[in-house]
Formats: C-alpha cells, structure tokens, sequence
C-alpha cells in the first residue's frame, strides 16, 4: 500500500539488543532532550500582572453604543435578540418621554436589555443584524464571577459610558473599533 | 560528685545533633517538594509554583496547610491500628536513616571534639539497608490495612520491587566494601578523603550506575514509580490515605531521596570531601562547615538528577521492571563485584 506521507515509519519487532535492554543510552539520550528545555523561552503569560494582546477582529464583551452626542443609539427592535443562535438576549421596549431627547436617539428605547454570558456563544451575529450600530462586541471577556445570575449583564454593565461627560472611559470602552 | 558515670555533655551533644538533623532533613525535604514542581516546570518550559511569596517560596507551607486542614479520613472496614501505623512507620524509617551518616569531620567547641555523625557504628552501611528493608513494611501495611484491592495491589508491587530490587543493591556495594575494607561510612569516606585515594567512583563506576538505578527502585521514583502508578492503581498505596498521613507518605518519599543521595555520596562521591583540597590544613570548624556545604550540595546534585529522570522517562511495565531487576541488575552485579575481587586479589600480588 502506498503510504499516505513520507514520514511512515516501519514498524519493528526484533528483540531488543543488550544495549537496549541496559535502557541508559535511550535515557541518556532522553534526558540529554529534557536538559536542552530548561534553555528555552517559557510561553507563559502571567494573567494578572501579563495580558495577551486581543487582534482588533477579536469578538468579546458586548457593548451597547451611543452616538456622539451621548444618546443611545438602541430603539430596543429586537433583531439582535432573533439573529442570536444561542436565545442569550432579552429586552423589554419603552416608549421615549418628552423631555428624554438628550438620552434617546429614536422616539422607542430598551429599557431592560440584558445578555446571558454562559449562553452567549460571541458569534457576532447580534452585532451584524443590528440596524442602529447599537452593539457591538468589544475586545475583553467577561471576567469569573462567583453565581450564576452574576452572568446576566444588564443596561449598567453593558452600556457604554458617556462620550460627552466621560470622553476617556469612553474611547477606552470603546477600543481599536471604529 | 558523680551521680553516673556517664559522659552528660555526649548524650547532650548527641540529642542537640539529632534535633539539628532532624528537623533540618523535614526542612530540606519540605523544600525539595517545591523544588520538584520547579524541576518539573522548567524542564517543560513553564514557570512553576510562583504566586505564593517571592518567586513562590512559601509553597510548601501552603501545600502543607492544605494538607493539615484536610479531612481526616478512616474507611470503615480498614484495620484501623495498621492504617495508622503505616504513614507513621513510612516517616520513622525514613528518617533513621540519617543517623549514621557523617555530615562532616568534627568539630571543636571549648576544646571538645564533636563529630558530626549521631553514630559511627562499625556496621553502618548493613543498619541502613535494614532500616531501608523496613520501609518496605509501611508501604505493605498501608496497603493492606486500607481493605482496598488497587492499595493492595501496589502494595504487592511495591514490596516485590523493593525486594528485587535490593539484592543487586547489596551486590554492586559489596564491591565498594571489598576496597574499603569496612562497614562503617565514616570510614568509607575517611579512606576517599586520605590523601593519594580517589573517590570510589573512579573504581566503581559501574557499580555506582548499578547503586544508583537501585536507589531510584528503592525511594519508588520514576521509572520505578510502579506502586504509585496514577494511571494504572489509581494512585497506589496510599489511595485511601487523607489529610497529613497522606503528607507523611508523600514527605517520607522525598526524605528516602534525600537519604539515598546522602547514602550515594558518601559511598561513592568522597562523602564531605572537596575535590583538590586538602581539609587537614585548614581549622577543624572551617573544615567541618567546608564538608557539611560539600555534602549538601552533592546531596542537591543528586535530588536534581532524580528529579530530571523523573521528567525524562515514563514508567516501565511491571514485566519490564522484573527482568531488568533480575536478568540484568543482579548479573551486571555479580560481574562488577567478580571483577572488582580479582583485580584486588592481582594488586595485592597473591
């Protein structure tokens, strides 16, 4: 038959010679391989103090955007929460007050809008179907958390601050995405 | 007025040594625990143990407050006074070995010479492989009184091993005794130190490489690790140990290393001999410190070496195991010794 690769080996049964069977030129040889690792560069990133730098295409947290002006740019439609293949979206829709012009963008809001992190899948799905550019994932991870209800991320964690008052956080918040 | 004629300050002397000894072998064999994690991490290219204390210095308190706070546990239809008895005897054994080993020369403190050795007995080397053989007994006894077939059946392991295993031991240090001409280990060593003499491995290093393969059997290191084999017996003899008697297993293993390095240098490595320097010549407590740091690190080198096996060689099956024992270790020996017995008999011109 003819091999697949190159790199076939025959396999060989012949009984062990005395050299062989003493194993100390097969350990020595081993140990001689074992020796030479101690020379080289540990791959480790130390979390904490050490982060892994994400590539700007890296799909992470999600973030509810605003527009330049500070409003939200989210009008609760509900094509983020229909695109998600893993169901991780809910939200509830309210209606814009007279006077709230400066917090909305449109005339319909999301005033519950929360995102289960254990489901999430970080597809980026959410953030194609959306026609407003309202969310859109971010390069971090959600961090550990100690229950289960500490994963469902609501409006405060998931919205992002504002660039009027906040410029700093904001540009932070938002990363290398345009 | 004497009450007994007894000399106090020896018997003082001799109890502070052991208490020294003692507690210095714990200390060493707590930090030799830390030391295999960090052998082990660079020798595959990680950073190890690292986050308790500077550079993960006080990981082996941590370990060991783990396994204090740890449920102790008593499984119902174990032999309860064996179960007990078995880390314990694990740990007694262990640590008697260090008894007659000589650390250094001596030294001298308002004009009393202090040797360094808790005993010189003329039959030193013969205690320790009694002490050693009894080893075996904790292993056995904790595997049997456990009422656990895989404990029981590493424990089978463990004693056969240790018992192939000892009579090539045996015979590649016949050889060394044949030179030296004694039992005794520090004058074993006085002999490598004399001047003019070479250490023994220059003379026996095929027995050493026999010596040194047993030693590895004997303290169940990797390749021999049989009766611990995670994979196979779940952890062998002492799977249903928790909490410190678990510890007092585990810590006995790295006491035996510490043992059989000591054992091994000063067998065949010049004991706490320097190379090329001659001790007679400096002051006796310059000389004794000068010997203890020579032996600690032969002592250090040869835990490295174990340890760099360990992380260079898998386990070897339990046949495999057997016929290196006895068709190739106990003839190997037999031949070293041989040799070694002719080539005395053809310089002593008989």
């Amino acid at each position: 038959m003819q091999a697949l690769t190159n790199r076939a080996q025959e396999v060989s049964r012949k009984p062990m010679t005395f050299m062989e069977r003493l194993y100390i030129p097969g350990i020595l040889k081993g140990m001689a391989i074992t020796f030479s690792h101690i020379f080289k560069k540990q791959p480790t990133i130390r979390y904490p103090e050490q982060k892994r730098e994400f590539s700007p295409v890296f799909r992470g947290l999600h973030v509810l955007n605003r527009d330049e002006e500070g409003r939200e740019r989210c009008t609760a439609c509900g094509l983020c929460a229909v695109a998600c293949p893993a169901e991780a979206i809910t939200m509830e829709a309210a209606e814009r007050e007279v006077g709230q012009e400066n917090l909305y963008r449109e005339e319909k809001y999301a005033a519950k809008y929360e995102i289960n992190m254990l489901r999430c899948i970080f597809c980026g799905l959410c953030e194609e179907a959306c026609p407003k550019d309202a969310i859109y994932l971010s390069e971090t991870f959600a961090p550990a958390n100690f229950t289960r209800t500490g994963f469902i991320y609501g409006k405060d964690h998931l919205l992002i601050p504002n660039p009027v008052t906040e410029p700093e956080a904001y540009a932070a918040a938002k990363g290398q995405r345009n | 007025m004497t009450l007994l004629a007894v000399d106090w300050l020896l018997i003082i002397e001799k109890l502070v040594l052991i208490a020294i000894i003692v507690f210095a072998s714990l200390g060493i064999a707590l930090y030799t625990t830390f030391a295999e994690r960090k052998v082990a991490a660079v020798l595959q290219d990680r950073p190890g143990p690292n986050r308790a204390g500077p550079f993960g210095l006080l990981q082996p308190f941590a370990d060991g407050l783990k396994l204090i706070m740890k449920e102790e546990i008593i499984p119902t239809n174990s032999n309860k006074a064996l179960f007990v008895l078995g880390p314990g005897l694990a740990m007694t054994a262990a640590l008697m070995t260090c008894s007659v080993i000589p650390w250094s020369s001596h030294i001298e403190i308002f004009d009393r010479k202090i040797d360094l050795q808790i005993a010189d007995i003329n039959i030193g080397i013969l205690y320790i492989f009694g002490v050693v053989s009894m080893g075996v007994y904790g292993m056995m006894i904790g595997g049997w009184a456990s009422n656990n077939k895989f404990s029981l059946m590493a424990a089978l392991r463990g004693a056969s091993q240790a018992i192939s295993y000892e009579l090539a031991m045996g015979l590649s240090l016949i050889a060394v005794l044949m030179l030296s001409g004694s039992l005794s280990l520090k004058t074993i060593v006085d002999g490598q130190m004399a001047a003019g003499s070479y250490w023994n491995i220059v003379y026996q290093p095929l027995g050493f490489i026999i010596f040194f393969v047993c030693a590895l059997a004997e303290c169940n290191r990797t390749p021999f690790d049989l009766p611990e084999a995670e994979n196979e017996l779940n952890f062998g003899y002492h799977q249903e140990y928790s909490s410190m008697k678990l510890g007092f297993y585990l810590f006995s293993e790295y006491i035996n290393m510490i043992m059989s390095s000591a054992v091994m240098a000063s067998l065949y490595f010049g004991g706490f001999d320097v190379p090329f320097l001659d001790e007679s010549t400096l002051a006796p407590n310059i000389a004794a410190i000068i010997g203890v740091a020579a032996l600690l690190t032969k002592i250090a080198i040869f835990i490295f070496v174990f340890m760099w096996i360990r992380w260079t060689v898998p386990r070897f099956r339990y046949d495999q195991l057997m016929n290196l024992g006895w068709k190739t270790m106990i003839p190997l020996a037999l031949f070293n010794m041989l040799v070694t017995g002719a080539l005395i008999l053809l310089k002593a011109g008989v």
